[in-house]
Parts: C-alpha cells; structure tokens; sequence
C-alpha cells in the first residue's frame, strides 16, 4: 500500500517533535510539509520539461549526424533557461479578433490540468503526493483539462490555423482517450483496484512480476496504451495539432513569449507524466527487484531513482519515436485509432477478465514457477 | 497515524493554486521585461503574410460531431466499467467469478455492438460520403 508524504513521515520520532513545534496543528502541519513536497516536485518536473526541450534537440541532431545546441553552458546544458529567459522579455502579442478570456484561459487549463495530474504520481511507495483510491480514474479524468486547453487555444486566436490546429487536437485528442483508458481498466482488472498504490503493491519483485508481463494480453496493452498516450500528448507521429509544415504551429500559432512558454512547459511535463504513469501501470514503477521487511528513508530515495529510471528511459523512447517517423494524415490517424487500437484495447480487456477467471488471478510466471 | 482527512486532497488543490500562481507570476515577469510596441499590423491573425479574409469562427466540418458522439458512448461505457473492473478480482476469489465474467462480458458486448455499427455504418472512415459512394457504385 503506498503512503503519502504525510502519512509516511508520521511514522517517524521527529514527526511528533515538528507536531509540537506547530502547536499540535496537524491541518497546518501537513499543508507545510505538502507545500515543501510539492515545490521540491514542481521544480523537479520543470526541469525535467526544461531538459526536456534540450534532450530533444540533442537527440534529434544525434539522429542526423548533427552537433545540436552546445553554446550556453556545458554541452549546450543550460540552453532551457536561455530559452526561458528569451520567452519572457518578447512581446506579448494578441490578434485583435481574439477571445481575449479565452485567449488568456486556454494556457492556464493546461498548466492546472498538468500539474494536477502530478499529484498522483507514485514517486516511491512512501513519497506520493495522494494516494486517492481512485487514482487511475482522477488521472484519466484530470488529463483531459489539456485536450479542453487545445481547443480553446486553438478557438480563442480567431486564426484558421489555430482553428485547424485546435480542431484537429480535440479530435485527435478524444478519440485517443478510448484505447488509452480500456488499456487502463485492463490492469484495473488485474490489480483489483484503482489505486496506485494498490498497482504499484502488486508489481512489487523481480520483472516477471511486472503487469507487462502478466499474460500476453497485458502485454499488448502496454503498447495501445503507450501509443494511445503519445497521441494524447500530441507527440509525433501524431503532432497534427502542431504540424508545423502544414498548419504553421497549429493550435499555438498565435501565441507569444510567456504563453507560448506555458504550453510547451505543460506539454513536455504531460510526456513526463504519460512515461512516469506507463512505468508505474505496466513496469512495476517504483518497486524494488528483491522483498525487504524493513523500511529506512534511503530504501525510499533508491526508489525513486528506480521510478525516475523507468520513466527517464521511457521518455528517450518518446524522443526517438518523434525523430524516426513521419507524421500520419488526418484520415490515417482516425482509422489507426478506431479500428485497430480501440478494437484491440477491447480484446486486451475481455482477454484480461477471462484470463483471471481461467488461471484465478495468476499472472505467467507464477503459473510457470508455482507461486503464490 | 494520522486522521484521513489530511491525507486526502490537499495536496491536489496546492498543486492547482501553484500552477496558477506560477501562471500569473510569468504574466508578472514579463510584463516587466518585455518590450510593447503595439501596432495594428502586429495584432491581425496569422496568415503567411496576406491580409486575413473573414473570421476563423465558422461552420466545421460535421465529422467532429461524429467523432464526439461516439467518444461520448464510449466514455460514459468505459466509466461505468471502471467500479466492475475494479472488485473483478475481489469476486473472483470469492467464488463468483464466472458470473462476473458474464456480467462484464455482456456489458463489453454492447460497446463492441456499437463500434460494429459505426463502423457498418462508415462513421469511422474520415471520408465518409466517397467511401460510401463508392459501394453503391459498386452495387
């Protein structure tokens, strides 16, 4: 069962001293140590957003045999925060036709939608920001504020191409949410629950115990859900919201300097958030290879680096994805989705429930190895 | 322990007045830092260069409804599933799992009936009206 932040440090000695130095306040107690905790992740994921922008170009020009950004800092390291810097002193422009509310709307619903779904992340089994007992669910239903952020950006600049763009990304968007959510229920299925704590309980030893290779159903999930998700956050091959060679920038055509900045920050921490989210559902995310009965604060770190890798090596993948394909067409990308990827989404769902049924809930290698 | 209702939201709802705060903290910077030279000819709409014809607000291409329709049916099925799905092995272990299963089953087997139908139908081919022409020439 995993904890959150509070709940885990209350086991603690020096829980009951902070307790008293509060004034027995337990409400203000954990709203410092959430605060402390969620600063620590924001700041975290930002840069990892940041690096992101620069993991992308430096892979990117890897693949074409390029130098890629190598001026500011280290190799080029700290390009992110000169790239930062630039967005903010540029000029703030709004077509004059725009919806302004909604003009201003549209990047904040994707900041708030993001960042909401950090919450439930389960960074390490004591170390999650909420543990809600209907994780997987809020996660589904929060992620979609992004997909309402596309289409406003994209309505409220009165340009065609943001139009398009915005047009395109709603129904890209939608569409994708089918095959990416019976995915999840399939392991919603398996795990009895829709926790992360209960998911992530249930993968807990070496990699066979993973969800990934719980039956050959699992399996195929994992990748309908991993391609359903790039297409939710809009990453090649399905950037059509964006498609810059067609539709000029697509739903951000008409954004400037620090708005434009919030929604690439949101979209580059949403692919941080899809990988950390494939790893926890299907690859075990934070679980250690080997069964410890005790608990120190340096298992939880060890943890962490565990889930971090996981997800780190998940989001190369998303990187190197976008650099080896070419972008789908629109009709392409609506067939792929509703007669290959929902009727297969749906066999991985049936195929899990009678699985449980026939074998009783017993993944490969526990019918392989005996087992529970 | 400690009592569950500080373990709940809280951090959800700081998680949002954060990334609001942080929204209207860049709004902040870089009114302070950024150039304004407004001009007409900056603020017209985007379109390589040419004098924008009309607004962008008009009517749309009907198959955006469609795809809603559909992804409306499926959603409401598929959060519907989600509490089956999750005490699907609870009643498994307690002996009920075949009748789970059929349960489960049939409730599937209509959201499979429906994507049949649209599919039938030519809802899910992006160019519906020459697709459909096309088999009635053949007829």
């Amino acid at each position: 069962m995993n904890q959150t932040v509070v709940s885990y440090l209350s086991q603690y000695e020096f829980y009951d001293h902070l307790l008293a130095f509060f004034g027995n306040n337990q409400g203000l107690l954990s709203f410092v140590i959430y605060m402390i905790f969620i600063l620590i992740i924001v700041t975290m994921c930002a840069t990892i957003g940041g690096l992101g922008t620069y993991a992308e170009r430096k892979i990117s020009a890897d693949l074409q045999q390029r130098v890629g950004p190598n001026r500011v800092g280290p190799y080029g390291l700290l390009q992110f925060l000169a790239d930062g810097v630039k967005m903010m002193t540029k000029e703030d422009i709004m077509p004059f036709t725009a919806d302004k509310f909604l003009f201003y709307l549209a990047p904040l619903l994707a900041l708030v939608g993001v960042f909401s779904t950090l919450a439930v992340l389960p960074f390490s089994s004591g170390f999650a920001l909420a543990d809600l007992n209907v994780g997987v669910f809020y996660l589904i239903a929060i992620s979609s504020l992004v997909g309402v952020a596309v289409f406003l950006g994209g309505y409220a600049s009165n340009s065609k191409w943001s139009m398009l763009g915005g047009m395109r990304g709603a129904s890209q968007i939608i569409s994708y949410e089918i095959p990416v959510t019976l995915s999840v229920l399939a392991i919603t299925l398996l795990a009895g629950g829709m926790s992360f704590g209960t998911i992530v309980g249930q993968q807990k030893g070496l990699p066979f115990n993973w969800f990934i290779f719980h039956n050959p159903f699992a399996f195929l999930a994992f990748f309908v859900f991993f391609t359903g998700a790039l297409a939710e956050t809009n990453r090649a091959p399905f950037d059509l919201p964006e498609a810059e060679s067609e539709l000029v920038s697509g739903y951000h055509t008409e954004y400037t300097g620090m708005r434009f900045g919030f929604f690439a920050l949101a979209e580059y921490i949403e692919v941080f958030v899809v990988c950390g989210v494939a790893a926890a559902l299907f690859l075990g995310g934070s679980s250690l290879p080997f069964n410890i009965s005790f608990d120190i604060l340096p298992l939880q770190l060890l943890e962490f680096i565990i889930f971090m890798t996981k997800t780190l090596l998940l989001y190369y993948v998303v990187i190197w994805i976008r650099w080896t394909l070419p972008r789908l067409r629109v009709d392409q990308l609506m067939s792929i989705c509703w007669k290959y990827l929902t009727p297969m989404a749906i066999l991985n769902l049936v195929g899990c429930s009678i699985w449980i049924v026939v074998f009783n809930g017993k993944s490969i290698a526990e019918l392989i190895f005996g087992g529970h | 322990m400690i009592p569950a209702k500080f373990d709940g939201l809280m951090p959800v709802v700081i998680l949002m007045a954060v990334a609001v705060l942080l929204f209207l903290g860049g709004h902040f910077v870089s009114v302070l830092l950024a150039p304004k030279k407004p001009s007409h000819l900056k603020s017209t709409p985007y379109e390589c260069g040419e004098q924008p014809v009309g607004s962008a607000w008009s009517m749309f291409n009907v198959r955006f409804y469609v795809v809603g329709l559909i992804f409306i049916i499926f959603d409401v099925e598929s959060v519907l599933m989600f509490p089956v799905a999750s005490i699907f092995k609870e009643m498994n272990e307690m002996g009920h799992g075949g009748y789970a299963l059929i349960v489960f089953l049939s409730f599937i087997s209509i959201l499979i009936e429906g994507i049949a139908y649209c599919w039938k139908k030519g809802d899910l081919d992006w160019v519906k009206s020459y697709q459909v022409s096309l088999k009635q020439n053949n007829k």
